[in-house]
């Protein structure tokens, strides 16, 4: 599959570099957005999934 | 700490739900109305507002902008102002948005019929229209984000995220799309082509689907169900990664509509390899939805509205399993341009979204009626009714599908040629699919019109809380800046606007990483020299072609497969396409490829010439009584608009297609020799001659048939030589 990709970006300067980035992209992403998710703490969490209940 | 009062706009939330049920009625009607296109062609004949082509992209259209949209924005000012605290930001915004939404629907309703549309798929209303949508698209951001910077909460809610993303990446999907050339008050041009339009029309394509029909009701999903269910969503921790992880890769995956065509191969892969990743977070979203669910399952049994819940969000789940196996070049080879998509399209149109509007419908409407729902047996029905109808709808369309896609790569057995060489018996075979299809519909909009009865019933009894009163706590001032000891997220999370912009660079790094390369790199799309622009009359054939809506049903796109090959003749190649404003590869194959009309000496294709389409626009019956192309006569009486021809063109050469200014000038003149070449070719067919060559007050040569006939005899021929 690989090869299709090859062949046409190859005609752009320094598109080695394009997988690094995004690997690195999307990894740092979602290193991210788990680290958003975990790092709140149990009560917050909890306090905020209950807004929908107290909302009248 | 003090206490406010204030109260919440219900009327406005009631207002959304009233439109989306009404036109929810009619946009299924105008569906159940094509499906039964498909088995009496003729039922709407001689009406050209009625036709197959000009109601495809009315039913698109009311499904998703009006029935969908309407509940969409019900759902939100509803749950947002609870969840906010606040009333909306402008009660004028707030009606601006109502009223300007309705007109616009009501002018893609009479534009659409009359022929006016640009035919890039669910992008089909006309310049003028577009604007306004922009214009009342920022009507409806003022008054989410105003609501949002006044309200008396201090964190902003997940479901929140979604319709801050659905704002933010419509308004981005809808203008790049949109970006046309005006000819006049009702017509205009791509300024992409071919290719490149083809990569646009599918990034926003792909995305209205991800950021108009799926966010939204995500949104919707995290704040309804633990509603109704009276508890909170599975896992808060899983929405936040499914909303980022959701948004960011979403945007990525338009690219699998295009597979195996003349789009750049290294896009079609990033393509797959996106909508492959999907399946995480759609699935993940899914998941925590179903499982808010857990304990109160037997709250199911006897809820309708849970139950509606359950089938959409299973709905969700399927359609979103389905999605990325489609992108699979494989399964896609067989797919595309097949009733399966049909089938894929509609579970999650019908389940995912028409059953989420209906459980937050009978939800709702008791509650600001102050009053029990009219019939919850009435209710019980509908679900029944309503699911039998999506099976019953979608299985025979799989079946269709890979019916028909398996017949059209079938050989025979020594390997020669192809065992279904005429198209039309690979459509004769899908008959019955089509009656079932037309059934599951015909179930589906009964149960919709249960619930019509069901609601109007439920609002007589009750008596309508136009204004709720609220009275909450005052949110106190804090500093704008991050407080000592507050996370990140945490502050991020309460300030709308900096949270706004992350969305946005979320979506765009996907979008412009595909459609830069594509516009900027020129070697992307390799020019091939024998292509050449349109002759006038060809010109004019071409928005005939487009005013008509035959792209709903015919596509120009030979995919690189042998039997396509077979059929149709050489594969597509992008080169082809570079004076395509707009593209017209089309996404399903009704009726067969059109791609290569204008060769001739393909085995199934010789004897098509001028007398040949004549007499398929006149009664496609009487040249095969088994065709299901409906009849386009009016094309043979109405005469050819030609007052804008040369206008036409001098657009064409501001989007760079190189007519020269004599060749402008000469159009009139080059448009009557070409059709009195068409003419003469008709006039020597004796049935055409005795009913149309003594009549001289507008000769044939001056009728629309005629420049379409050029135009399909020009497709094809500039790169494939015509024996």
């Amino acid at each position: 599959m690989l090869k299709f990709i090859k062949h046409n970006l190859e005609t752009i300067a320094g598109v080695e570099i394009y997988p690094i980035i995004s690997l690195t992209i999307f990894f740092t992403a979602f290193v991210l957005f788990t680290v958003w998710a975990f790092t709140y703490s149990k009560e917050k969490i909890k306090e905020i999934s209950e807004m929908p209940l107290n909302d009248e | 700490m003090e206490k406010q009062q204030f109260y919440y706009d219900n009327k406005i939330v009631r207002n959304f739900i009233y439109a989306s049920i009404v036109f929810g009625v009619v946009g299924m009607l105008v569906g159940l109305i094509l499906a039964f296109l498909f088995l009496f062609p003729n039922l709407t004949s001689g009406v050209s507002f009625l036709s197959f082509g000009r109601l495809r992209p009315l039913h698109t259209n009311a499904v998703i902008f009006a029935f969908v949209g309407n509940a969409m924005f019900a759902g939100i000012y509803y749950s947002m102002q609870r969840l906010l605290k606040a009333r909306m930001f402008s009660d004028l915004l707030s009606k601006i948005h109502f009223w300007g939404w309705q007109l616009i629907i009501v002018a893609a309703a009479i534009s659409l019929p009359l022929g006016y549309t640009t035919s890039k798929e669910y992008a089909e209303l006309e310049w003028p229209i577009d604007i306004a949508i922009a214009l009342i698209w920022v009507v409806f951001g003022i008054n989410m984000i105003g609501t949002i910077i006044k309200r008396r909460e201090r964190h902003i809610y997940v479901a929140i995220w979604f319709y801050i993303a659905t704002f933010v990446t419509v308004a981005v999907l809808h203008i790049f799309n949109s970006l046309e050339l005006p000819v006049s008050a009702m017509k205009s041009y791509s300024v992409y082509a071919g290719v490149q339009d083809a990569l646009v029309q599918w990034w926003y394509g792909h995305n209205a689907v991800a950021f108009f029909l799926t966010t939204p009701f995500l949104g919707m999903m995290y704040y309804f169900v633990p509603k109704v269910a009276n508890r909170p969503v599975y896992s808060y921790r899983l929405s936040i990664i499914h909303f980022w992880s959701l948004i960011f890769i979403y945007i990525w995956a338009g690219p699998h509509h295009l597979l195996y065509t003349a789009l750049p191969d290294w896009a079609q892969n990033l393509g797959v390899v996106f909508s492959v990743m999907l399946i995480a977070p759609s699935w993940g979203g899914m998941i925590n939805g179903l499982l808010t669910l857990r304990g109160v399952w037997d709250k199911v049994r006897t809820d309708a509205v849970l139950k509606f819940f359950v089938v959409a969000i299973t709905g969700y789940g399927m359609a979103t399993f389905e999605g990325p196996m489609l992108s699979l070049k494989n399964v896609n080879a067989i797919a595309h341009f097949t009733d399966w998509i049909i089938a894929h399209v509609h579970v999650g149109a019908l389940a995912w979204n028409g059953f989420l509007s209906f459980g937050m419908i009978y939800w709702l409407i008791p509650r600001m009626t102050k009053t029990k729902l009219f019939s919850e047996k009435l209710a019980n029905f509908h679900f029944w009714i309503g699911t039998l109808g999506i099976i019953l709808y979608s299985l025979p369309m799989y079946v269709a599908g890979f019916l028909q896609a398996s017949m059209w790569k079938q050989f025979k057995p020594d390997g020669g040629a192809l065992q279904y060489g005429n198209f039309l018996e690979t459509v004769t075979e899908l008959m019955p699919m089509y009656w079932m299809r037309a059934i599951g519909g015909t179930l589906y909009l009964t149960g919709v019109i249960v619930l019509v009865y069901n609601i109007i019933r439920t609002v007589k009894q009750g008596s309508p809380v136009e204004n709720e009163l609220v009275e909450v706590p005052a949110l106190a001032v804090i500093s704008p800046n991050r407080l000592k000891g507050e996370k990140l997220h945490s502050w991020l999370e309460r300030k709308p606007v900096q949270f706004m912009l992350l969305t946005t660079v979320a979506i765009l790094i996907g979008g412009l990483i595909q459609i830069l390369p594509t516009i900027l790199v020129k070697s992307n799309i390799p020019t091939i020299a024998a292509v050449k622009p349109y002759t006038p009359l060809e010109l004019e054939g071409r928005d005939l072609y487009i005013r008509e809506g035959c792209v709903g049903c015919h596509s120009q796109m030979v995919r690189p497969f042998r039997s396509e090959v077979e059929r149709y003749g050489d594969y597509s190649k992008a080169g082809e396409f570079v004076y395509d404003h707009p593209f017209l590869w089309g996404s399903k194959r009704t009726g067969p490829d059109l791609a290569r009309e204008g060769v001739k000496g393909k085995p199934f294709n010789g004897g098509r010439d001028d007398v040949w389409h004549f007499n398929h626009m006149y009664d496609p019956q009487g040249l095969n009584e088994k065709s299901i192309m409906p009849r386009y006569q009016w094309l043979i009486k109405d005469e050819l608009d030609k007052s804008s021809t040369q206008d036409k063109m001098r657009a064409m050469v501001t989007l760079g297609v190189p007519y020269t200014e004599a060749e402008i000038n000469n159009a009139l003149k080059h448009m009557d020799e070409q059709a009195t070449k068409i003419e003469t070719n008709l006039l020597a067919n004796p049935d055409i001659k005795k009913s149309f060559g003594a009549q001289t007050a507008s000769p044939l040569k001056d009728r629309e048939i005629v420049a379409l006939i050029a135009y399909l005899q020009r497709l094809g021929t500039d790169t494939q030589v015509k024996k």
